[in-house]
């Protein structure tokens, strides 16, 4: 399963997220009380690199290292889950600070009560699993 | 000798945002897919929720190599603040610094994350421990609602034009402000 890239991809990614401080609880306050440009600045320069890349990959329909073509799932057409649950992640992020990926490097940067987090991030999406058949979608 | 200052200083965004898409096109070209809140599902399972609801029933061994990033973040959480690092501080907003001060938190210009809320004394508080709990209540629920979460959506899915995720990613913001606008102040 060629673990070794997938660990050097996931160490690269943590990295970068604790040096540019998308896991910085601050940041994410500032952000949103758009006292600064830094995480607009980096979630846009991210995706304006990412259309780019993406728009490569299409027009050159290129293949992945295992020959086979790069295919982004398309998601089902829906506002309900993507609106409600975007709202509830959102509640989430400012609260807490962090999202998945930061919380796993928090991890690292050795902050113990992101644990409590990351155990409330299970079990919320055990309930999700849960209720999810109640829930508009 | 200023390549070594600059790694050890905060990163500026318009190096890191790349980075960040440099980090979804690896995975694109290893043949998978930039989304780090399907390891949560994926911890669910291998803690037995399959028993509990289908929607953690498939074969979460497909998903070991999302876990490997998973445990790559944390490593390079590790390496960046231990030794990529000199006790880095986020330079934020001084009218951002009087906020805080103004709703308890002391610490924005010594620390990374809130002390208040990460410091050790965080599990002696039962306050603290249910913001936590439900922060992370909140981002694992919505997380799975939409089908994912900043990577996910913000990123990858809007790298690719994608509407979805652009209603997702909205949704994100409706709910950081209506947290950080309307809920702080009842909370902090």
């Amino acid at each position: 399963m060629k673990a070794l890239r997938y660990l050097i991809i996931g160490t690269f990614f943590g990295i970068v997220m604790y040096k540019s401080e998308a896991a910085s609880w601050f940041r994410i306050y500032e952000m949103f009380q758009f006292q600064s440009i830094h995480m607009y600045g980096l979630m846009g320069s991210a995706l304006a690199v990412g259309v780019l890349l993406v728009q490569f990959i299409k027009k050159k329909s290129l293949k992945d290292i295992n020959h086979q073509p790069i295919v982004i799932a398309s998601k089902e057409k829906s506002i309900a889950r993507y609106l409600f649950g975007g709202i509830i992640f959102g509640l989430g992020w400012a609260l807490a600070g962090a999202c998945p990926g930061p919380m796993f490097v928090l991890t690292g940067a050795g902050y113990l009560p992101i644990l409590i987090v990351i155990l409330g991030a299970i079990a919320g999406t055990w309930i999700y699993g849960l209720l999810k058949d109640r829930l508009p979608h | 000798m200023y390549m070594m200052e600059s790694i050890f200083a905060p990163w500026p965004w318009y190096v890191s945002g790349p980075l960040i898409a440099f980090t979804m096109f690896s995975l694109l070209y290893a043949g998978k897919n930039f989304g780090m809140s399907s390891n949560l599902r994926t911890l669910c399972t291998i803690c037995g929720a399959d028993k509990t609801s289908d929607f953690f029933r498939f074969d979460w061994k497909n998903q070991r190599w999302n876990l490997i990033v998973m445990v790559g973040a944390i490593i390079g959480g590790f390496v960046a603040s231990r030794y990529l690092s000199d006790n880095q501080v986020p330079d934020i907003n001084p009218k951002t610094i009087d906020m805080l001060r103004e709703s308890g938190f002391e610490s924005a210009v010594t620390a990374y994350v809130p002390a208040e809320l990460f410091g050790d004394q965080a599990f002696s508080s039962p306050k603290t421990i249910l913001i936590l709990l439900v922060g992370g209540l909140l981002v694992g629920f919505g997380a799975r609602y939409a089908g994912g979460c900043t990577s996910g959506h913000s990123i990858s899915g809007l790298s690719n034009l994608q509407v979805p995720s652009l209603i997702a990613t909205i949704g994100f913001f409706i709910g950081g402000l209506l947290m950080v606008h309307l809920l702080f102040p009842l909370i902090f």
